[in-house]
């Protein structure tokens, strides 16, 4: 046998770690840049300084122009009792930067990215030994649907293609991979297809000689049908995703704590895998800001880990440190959720799910 | 819902479903939605969706009705089955549903390598399979065959690749049974059993199958038929059969099938010890019409029409083309009458009316209208002696008299003949000169038997020059009947830019195909309505010739210069072809039939008689599938005689010399010296300017300018015998089976072709000696190399066929001869170039312009007209203007 690498020997330890304990995942980044104030020339910094497109808005981009602020944002989500946090790369794909011209940054964005991280999460894990921090590469689901047209009259229409949404996610996974992330975090999915697109993307990368990294997917119910944005129930999602053996699954964003919790326990029925949820802090109000307390949060978050719901917690839009921290507090200590034993069968889906159980 | 055997809906499928496929081709997807629609609304708990289709691009058609899906959640709330025999299909649907889909299908008919890279991808898109047990060497029949294949694709599937086990599908092959022939008794029994050992060996995999395939002999006889489904099926799921592609709302309940029936289909899916002195198998098909009609009433459908009054039988004969009793119905028929013309006018000609009227309404199509021919004809025959004999017997009035003629140069006659044929049908006298026929000819008989319409057909490009030459002809002679324009080279706008202009006296019409014959000459001698039709087609000309008018400005052509640099190039890691095994020619003067038969691609034989489709789909397709079957059974029976009586002789020549491409020619040596020049093939380059790196291709690219390079070329027929078989045929009013034979010696020859391009790539130029292909995959040109024949889209001169000819000796060789206008005889012949470049592909030359022209003229050493003349149909410019 050969000696495993530092990698392998992380993922060894998150998966350890995911049976003994509740893991935490960090919270929301687009709140706490806001809180920054920066104008467009931070976001520009010198690199960009000429460039022929506004950045400001560009959090992504933040990683390249102030890599402090970047390094600062890691720290304080560890600081506040969380075992992964995230890339600061949600839009680093080719199509969501084309709305700032700066498909060309989209390499060094997600290398830049997982290496600021992947510095922050070892430098926690050296100072904390029994708490090991892990780095997941965040992938959004870029601002391109492949099941949907944009184009009410014509539903046949699709404006991204099949391949360049999956060349998109290659070259953002393979520059995470190479930036030293511990797993892919392929989250706020409201199209499965733009997933299925990103799955296939990652599970080739093997093909390119990469190693196999933990596979993390979590999807978007976006109103209370239940369903995402493309149509699907929870159990359609999983039966969908089900061939990436993901490391973990659940559900983010778009809806607070209180309204997510029927289709998490949805899928937690369904699922043999891990199970996670970050939903925001709850629903924004009139003036668009999220106004869930941090000890609301930890309490839905607490309740659903007694339940028996969930592996992973953690907060999404709204969700600040502090949040975190409660989270972290309340969820401290609660036995992790089971993983199902299912019965072998043949599991397809539409919209809705279809089963030929053996 | 959990149900255990699940019923794939097919009627999305455009192989299982004429309405489907129509609507499809049509470009009518919010119709063929509906389908889909109604297929989920009466509970498909799968969709199977095939574009397989000739005329559709199937990447194209699978994309844009998935992504249509995908806004109907009322259909998309099922997962699909993205059906196709292509996997580039199959990709491109597995790229649209975001749903998990059952892709069907995959196997390791072209070795396990490919199937395993297409399992993976499958897997990595997410997606259940269906995997059909068919290996490199074949489709397994028996249960032994089914089941190896089986496990060995388990084994490598859930060892080697990863694939869950539950996601598994195997379809072992459902054959027809009952058929006579005694190996196919056991086919039910073979996938029964494989079914029962695949579920208990292969852990969690799945077993499913076409089920209408059982039952293939009795098609026509539904009772039957569902029947045969329903125990067969009652059977397989007993043995753990989990899905198939099936009509279930159309099936009997096992247990309400009248017993006896029951019984008998028992013993044949079962292949069970035979009860009585007859097989199971006849015991069946002798029992089977007693259920053709309503379920459970036994009464002989058969001998009914017989009791019906002459006229009624008559019809009847004519409708179904039953030759057998209509000497015995039309004396009957005699008797009654006053005179024997008023058999025909009367009883013959009122079925011949029915059988007119159900082409029309597209429920007959064109083998069965041409079998109704022969039945007229034989009644007519008989009758013959008789208006002979009556003293003051006159001819019967037709509707109007039909010249028809292949043109000068042309040696096609198929469509002719069976536009000849529809016309008689429908009353329509028919004066049919053959093939080659020049133009003061055609005239001449037009004159002397005083006809109402010429008819011209022809088949290759130089016939078109030929028609606009009849067609001035008979401006200049003072003509002014309709002229008709048909055959497979000629087209709407050709006649309306080139042949309608030179006969200014008369109209000119262009007949798409025989299913419109009847209704243009119909319109074209009607007293009432005829100025109004040839108005309406003169305007419509004229709008076709504005339009072509503005499309010819519009073509921008790169120069030949600019062309030529950008000439195609081989890869750097493409090496040509090593030497082949001889040089020179060789020849072969009797191939073996049954070899040739082996190899025939039948889809464009059913598509020579209008019935378009992919073989074998056609055979079950909805509306033409039982004209189609009919037509194959036929065919398959004359195939046995055309071979075992020895009908047709199969000669052909092939040769191979070193050649070497200068500038766009290319050069044959005399010997490996490479100094003497033998030949020169003169090739030409397409002009259409190119985007995103493609290169203006000509032939020559194939060959390299220096070095050891060779090129092969062949001719060969199929033809002797085939033309002196369609006389004796018409000889005896048999015109059914003459356009059979001569349809099927077109056949054979294809076939040659591509059975000597194998043997040439294994064997005599042996650059892919370890070759392994299918006759599937020889069909859908799947391997190295090329073999294009003047007169087709790369290279469109006829006239290089002379150097191919006298390179060849093909006279000599093979006994082929070539007429004035390049086309060659016999009729059932193929000819053409070799290349064994790995890079070799088919292309179109598309437009060309003048400078290339000019400069092919100078190499060829002919006149620029006369050249301009040959070429004309890929000019990109008006000689004239």
């Amino acid at each position: 046998m050969t000696e495993p690498t530092p990698r392998q020997a992380r993922i060894a330890a998150l998966k350890a770690a995911a049976r003994e304990r509740i893991l935490v995942l960090d919270g929301a980044w687009g709140v706490m840049i806001q809180r920054e104030d920066l104008s467009e020339e931070d976001f520009r910094g010198e690199r960009f300084a000429a460039h022929n497109h506004p950045q400001k808005g560009n959090n992504d981009l933040l990683i390249l122009t102030r890599p402090d602020l970047v390094t600062s944002l890691h720290d304080a989500y560890f600081a506040a009792g969380a075992d992964i946090t995230e890339t600061n790369t949600f839009s680093a794909t080719t199509i969501a930067q084309a709305d700032y011209g700066l498909e060309d940054a989209v390499n060094d964005l997600n290398f830049e990215g997982a290496r600021i991280a992947r510095a922050v999460a070892d430098r926690w894990t050296e100072k904390e030994p029994h708490k090991p921090r892990f780095v997941a590469g965040a992938m959004g689901p870029t601002n391109r649907t492949l099941s949907i047209s944009p184009d009410v009259n014509d539903p046949g229409y699709r404006a991204v293609s099949f391949d360049e949404v999956y060349d998109a996610y290659k070259q953002q996974a393979r520059a995470l991979h190479e930036g030293g992330v511990d797993l892919f975090l392929v989250e706020t999915v409201f199209d499965t297809l733009n997933a299925k697109a990103a799955i296939k993307a990652i599970l080739d990368l093997e093909d390119e000689g990469y190693d196999p990294l933990p596979l993390w997917i979590s999807g978007t119910i976006t109103d209370r049908s239940g369903r995402t944005l493309s149509g699907q129930t929870a159990e359609a999602f999983w039966n969908s995703i089900r061939h990436a053996k993901p490391f973990a699954v659940g559900f983010n964003c778009a809806l607070g704590a209180e309204l997510m919790r029927p289709h998490i326990a949805d899928l937690s029925r369904v699922a043999d895998t891990l199970v996670s949820a970050y939903p925001n802090a709850g629903l924004p109000n009139a003036m668009g800001q999220y106004d869930e307390q941090p000890h609301e949060t930890a309490h839905f978050l607490e309740e659903w880990a007694r339940s028996g719901l969930v592996n992973i917690v953690g907060g999404c839009c709204g969700t600040t440190p502090d949040h975190i921290r409660h989270v972290a507090e309340e969820v401290a200590g609660v036995t992790p959720r089971a993983i199902p034993e299912r019965p072998v069968a043949m599991r397809l889906s539409g919209l809705e799910p279809f089963e030929l159980v053996a | 819902m959990r149900p255990t055997f699940i019923n794939v809906g097919e009627r999305t499928n455009v192989t299982g479903s004429a309405r489907f496929r129509k609507l499809v081709v049509a470009g009518d997807y919010a119709a063929a939605l509906d389908v889909a629609r109604q297929q989920v609304e009466a509970g498909a708990a799968v969709i199977d969706i095939n574009m397989d289709e000739g005329l559709l691009d199937g990447v194209v058609a699978m994309r844009t009705f998935l992504n249509l899906i995908a806004a109907e959640p009322d259909i998309a709330r099922v997962p699909v089955m993205i059906d196709s025999s292509k996997w580039e299909v199959i990709e491109a649907g597995l790229k649209c549903v975001q749903g998990k889909p059952i892709v069907n299908s995959i196997s390791m008919k072209a070795g396990e390598a490919e199937f395993r890279e297409q399992a993976v991808k499958c897997l990595r898109y997410g997606a259940a399979v269906v995997v059909m047990a068919f290996d490199e060497v074949g489709q397994a029949d028996t249960a032994a065959r089914k089941i190896e294949i089986c496990t060995r694709a388990y084994n490598i599937l859930v060892n080697e690749v990863g694939f869950p086990p539950e996601d598994i599908i195997f379809d072992p092959n459902i054959f027809a049974v009952a058929t006579g022939i005694e190996e196919h008794d056991n086919y039910a029994v073979d996938f029964i059993e494989a079914t029962r050992v695949i579920k208990q060996t292969l852990p969690y995999a799945r077993v499913s199958g076409g089920v209408s395939n059982v039952s293939f002999s009795f098609r026509g006889n539904e009772p039957v038929r569902r029947a045969i489904h329903s125990v067969f099926l009652y059977h397989a799921i007993n043995a753990g059969m989990d899905m198939g592609i099936v009509n279930a709302g159309d099936l009997p309940v096992y247990d309400d099938i009248d017993p006896k029936l029951r019984e008998a289909v028992e013993d044949v899916i079962l292949n069970r010890p035979q009860r009585t002195n007859v097989s199971n198998t006849e015991r069946l098909v002798d029992m089977a019409p007693d259920y053709k009609g309503e379920k459970g009433a036994a009464r002989v459908v058969d001998l009914t029409w017989r009791e019906a009054p002459v006229a009624k039988r008559i019809e009847h004969a004519l409708v179904h083309g039953i030759t057998e009793f209509i000497e015995a119905d039309t004396e009957e028929a005699r008797a009654a009458c006053e005179r024997p013309l008023h058999v025909i006018e009367g009883p013959l000609m009122d079925g011949m009316n029915v059988v007119g009227d159900l082409f029309g309404s597209g429920k007959m199509f064109l083998p069965q209208v041409v079998k109704s021919a022969r039945v007229m004809k034989q009644a007519v025959a008989y009758l013959e002696p008789f208006m002979e004999a009556e003293k003051e017997g006159q001819p019967r009035t037709s509707n109007g008299k039909i010249l028809m003629a292949t043109v000068k140069g042309d040696v096609h006659d198929i469509g002719k003949n069976i536009v000849g044929v529809v016309l008689q049908c429908n009353n329509y006298e028919v004066v049919d000169l053959g093939v080659m026929v020049p133009a003061d000819r055609i005239l001449d008989e037009a004159v002397t038997n005083n006809c109402n319409i010429i008819g011209l057909s022809g088949l290759i490009t130089p016939s078109l020059d030929e028609m606009v030459f009849v067609a001035s002809e008979m401006e200049r002679r003072g003509f002014d009947i309709p002229l008709l324009i048909g055959g497979a080279t000629t087209s709407r706008t050709h006649t309306a830019v080139k042949v309608e202009p030179a006969y200014k006296r008369g109209s000119t019409t262009y007949v798409i195909d025989a299913s419109r014959a009847v209704g243009v000459v119909a319109g074209l001698l009607s007293p009432t309505d005829r100025e109004k039709n040839e108005a309406a087609t003169r305007a419509d000309y004229v709008k076709i010739r504005e339009q072509y008018a503005r499309s010819q400005e519009t073509k921008a052509r790169a120069t030949l210069a600019d062309a030529r640099d950008n000439r195609w190039r081989s890869e750097d890691d493409q090496t040509p072809a090593p030497a082949p095994s001889f040089l020179g020619v060789r020849t072969f003067s009797s191939w073996d039939l049954q070899d040739l038969a082996d190899h025939i691609d039948w889809t464009p034989f059913f598509a020579s008689w209008e019935l378009i489709g992919r073989y074998p789909l056609i055979l079950e397709d909805e509306v033409v599938g039982e004209a189609a079957r009919d037509l194959f059974g036929d065919a398959q029976e004359m195939l046995k005689r055309i071979i075992a009586e020895k009908w047709f002789t199969a000669r052909g020549v092939v040769g191979f010399w070193p050649a070497n491409a200068v500038g766009d020619d290319i050069v044959v040596w005399t010997d490996e010296g490479r100094t003497e020049e033998l030949a020169r093939f003169h090739t030409l380059r397409q002009q259409i300017k190119k985007a995103n790196g493609k290169p203006n291709l000509a032939m020559s690219d194939f060959v390299s300018e220096d070095g050891p390079d060779y090129i092969g070329a062949f001719a060969v027929t199929a033809g002797h015998g085939e033309l002196e078989k369609a006389a004796e045929f018409k000889a005896t009013g048999d015109d059914y089976s003459a356009i059979l034979s001569t349809a099927l010696a077109d056949r054979l020859a294809e076939a040659f072709a591509e059975a000597l391009h194998k043997k040439v790539r294994t064997e005599l130029w042996g650059y892919a000696a370890d070759e392994q292909t299918t006759i599937d995959d020889l069909i859908a040109e799947k391997y190295q190399g090329i073999r294009p024949a003047p007169g087709y889209p790369a290279q469109p001169d006829h006239t290089e066929k002379a150097t191919l000819f006298r390179l060849l000796n093909a006279g000599e060789n093979a006994g082929m001869a070539l007429t004035e206008s390049f086309a060659m005889t016999p009729p059932a012949s193929v000819s053409g170039l070799y290349f064994g470049h790995p890079g070799s592909h088919y292309f179109g030359v598309g437009k060309i312009d003048r400078d290339q022209v000019e400069d092919y003229a100078a190499r060829k050493g002919m006149d620029l007209a006369v050249m301009e003349r040959w070429l004309s149909p890929i000019l990109n410019y008006d000689p004239a203007g």
